[in-house]
């Protein structure tokens, strides 16, 4: 167990490694081939050679870009200075360097729109979890009949919705013609209640998305297992339908169902991009399409790393969760 | 985004040479593999409507300029005589639904619905097959030497596809779109960004397929055909080829059906956020992305391609589903 769990931990560093090199390769290495200066991005097109220059040299832009990249490897570890040769900044441990535009720290700009993303990605989640899951049982149970019909319909049309079609078109009946949600987001801290209030309508919208396939997901699993042999032993030793489906098909349905909600959980924290956009959220997400529009390397760096850090996070909880629920898997 | 990550059918091997009988008939007579599926797929009612409406669609977008010529209006022509000029929006009630105008006209230019929603449909079409084949040619190819080969060649592969997974791929999509210089390779204009997101898209896609395909070959290559095969003297390149190959041809085409919807989406995705074609080029996602700023006045712009965007991915995915249970050698 302790052996299994250093090595998937050596995993997500060395895939972290990964992830950060291809990202930040890339987006060092793009504006080379396109001929536009990262230095220039910072001082704005106004501005002298010598103090284009200073800029270059206080961010490390003019060393070789292994050089830069460790820099930036060792900035999160252990904090960099970024010296002019005459003053100093010090940017702390977790440090992800500085926006091009605002030219405030990245580590924290991203902690402060954490609480965004968390909250809807969470009560989403909760949702979602909940009643797809559900779902998905009682279809399968009642396979075949109106209800697993009208139900896997549904479903199937849920999947097929991008979420900011579905988002506009909740806000435009709840919100506007209706008025019956508001959603601003309030910090769960400043006001619990208005938090909720306003939370309400995106979560839902969000959750009947995903809901929708871990309903199909759901089914098909059940049903899968529920032609197993071992719940024919078990429905022939006499346990009842209750014990068989909740005991002993449940659990091995669960398996698949938490490796795509580890995804799907890890993937929206590293930024919930569409729902953050249609209902004006100033998440993650927005952050980072807000980065992009702007081609702020360091906050596109900086979120794309916190995002496949929550990905691959996630992926481990949910492998570590797998021997709770499964008992056939053992970690070795 | 979601991952067309579907256990739902497991599609077995489908067998060649002699297949075993599916299903005892009335006739004693050999039916092939293909022929069953057909037979099965006549019968799905609903997956053969989605079948039509997708080649209706695929018709519609093919014949965009007759059809625009024969009930709309040139795709770019603005109409200012229907938009109402204080506003910014169309005189007429319903987004300026009329009998000239079969779906309205745009905000601001006052162009016709109709047209940039075949239009759109061309793009959206066209990224969506274009990059399924990317992904399948890689994906294909990857998992089935990861499969068949094994060893370091499957560690190799297996870690890259995780490494894929594990990035925030629309973050990074539109960040890579957005960088990206105008032309490339001697395109210009709509042909790169179309280019681009068509790799993009593709390229993120092609690990979904590559895990199946892998997971298929790795049983497959137990088996005794395959065995067979190689004492009779095959060489690696005709197993692959001729033995191995023949045999994944049903999961890859339900897969290359169920990816095509989720590329629609990540395109209309990337549109939305405006990393897609560039205005004034139509495309279905960028509709909507307009239709963010007037849909609490005027929903119907935001109504129209959005529901454009559900038909086309909810009738590939019923189709698809179809596919997949008439392909299906467990099913009856």
């Amino acid at each position: 167990m302790l052996v299994y769990l250093i090595r998937r931990l050596v995993n997500v560093v060395a895939m972290l490694l990964v992830v950060s090199a291809v990202t930040f390769g890339i987006f060092f290495m793009v504006p080379k081939i396109t001929g536009s200066d990262p230095a220039l991005l910072y001082v704005g097109k106004i501005a002298d050679k010598a103090a284009i220059e200073g800029i270059r040299h206080k961010m490390g832009l003019d060393k070789s870009i292994i050089e830069q990249y460790l820099l930036f490897l060792k900035g999160i570890f252990a904090g960099r200075d970024y010296s002019t040769g005459v003053d100093v900044t010090h940017c702390s441990a977790p440090c992800l360097g500085y926006s091009f535009k605002t030219e405030r720290a990245v580590w924290p700009v991203l902690l402060d729109r954490l609480g965004v993303t968390t909250s809807l990605a969470f009560g989403a989640a909760v949702l979602w979890l909940v009643f797809g899951t559900a779902t998905g049982v009682v279809s399968a149970l009642r396979r075949r009949t109106l209800l697993d019909r009208f139900t896997m319909t549904t479903a199937l049309a849920g999947v097929s919705l991008p979420i900011y079609f579905t988002g506009m078109l909740a806000s435009a009946i709840f919100v506007y013609q209706l008025g019956w949600f508001p959603h601003d987001y309030v910090a769960f801290t400043d006001d619990p209640v208005a938090w909720f209030q306003n939370l309400l309508l995106p979560w839902i919208t969000l959750a009947f998305l995903y809901a929708a396939t871990y309903a199909r997901l759901t089914r098909a699993t059940l049903l899968d297992v529920l032609g197993e042999d071992y719940i024919r032993t078990a429905r022939a030793k006499g346990l009842g339908e209750r014990t068989v489906i909740g005991k002993h098909a449940m659990r091995s349905t669960l398996t698949p169902i938490l490796t795509v909600f580890g995804m799907d959980l890890g993937g929206l924290i590293g930024g919930a991009v569409l729902t953050e956009t249609t209902f004006n959220f100033r998440g993650l997400g927005y952050e980072a399409v807000a980065a992009i529009s702007a081609s702020d390397l360091p906050v596109i760096m900086g979120v794309t790393l916190f995002a496949g850090f929550f990905i691959i996070l996630a992926n481990l909880l949910v492998d570590l969760l797998y021997a709770v629920v499964d008992p056939r898997v053992r970690l070795t | 985004m979601t991952t067309p990550i579907d256990t739902t059918g497991s599609a077995g091997p489908a067998e060649t040479g002699p297949a075993p009988a599916a299903a005892p008939v009335k006739k004693i007579e050999g039916r092939s593999p293909g022929r069953i599926a057909w037979d099965r797929l006549k019968r799905d009612k609903v997956a053969l409507a989605g079948g039509v409406v997708v080649m209706l669609l695929i018709l519609a977008a093919l014949f965009a300029p007759v059809l625009t010529s024969l009930f709309g209006h040139p795709v770019d022509e603005p109409h200012p005589d229907q938009i109402n000029p204080e506003l910014g929006l169309p005189k007429g009630a319903f987004g300026g639904i009329s009998g000239d105008f079969l779906l309205g006209v745009d905000p601001t230019f006052g162009r016709d619905v109709f047209s940039r929603i075949l239009y759109g449909a061309q793009i959206s079409l066209l990224v969506a097959f274009l990059a399924a084949g990317v992904s399948v040619v890689i994906g294909v190819l990857m998992g089935v030497a990861a499969g068949y080969f094994g060893g370091w060649i499957d560690s190799a592969i297996s870690r890259v596809m995780d490494v894929l997974l594990a990035f925030p791929q629309l973050l990074f999509s539109i960040a890579l779109v957005s960088v990206m210089p105008n032309d490339l390779l001697g395109l210009s204009g709509s042909g790169v960004r179309m280019a681009i997101l068509i790799l993009v898209i593709g390229f993120f896609g092609w690990p979904y397929i590559g895990r199946i395909v892998r997971g298929q070959a790795l049983s497959l290559r137990e088996r005794e055909f395959v065995d067979a095969a190689r004492s009779l003297g095959a060489g690696p390149v005709h197993i692959l080829l001729r033995e191995l190959l023949p045999n994944l041809v049903a999961p890859i085409l339900v897969y290359t059906t169920l990816i095509i919807p989720t590329n629609i989406l990540s395109e209309a995705a990337l549109s939305f956020l405006g990393a897609g074609v560039k205005p004034p080029t139509p495309s279905w996602g960028q509709m909507l992305s307009q239709a963010t700023k007037i849909y609490q006045v005027d929903p119907t712009y935001m109504v129209v391609p959005g529901l454009a965007i559900f038909i086309t991915v909810l009738a590939f995915n019923l189709f698809g589903d179809g596919l997949r249970d008439a392909l299906d050698p467990k099913g009856n």
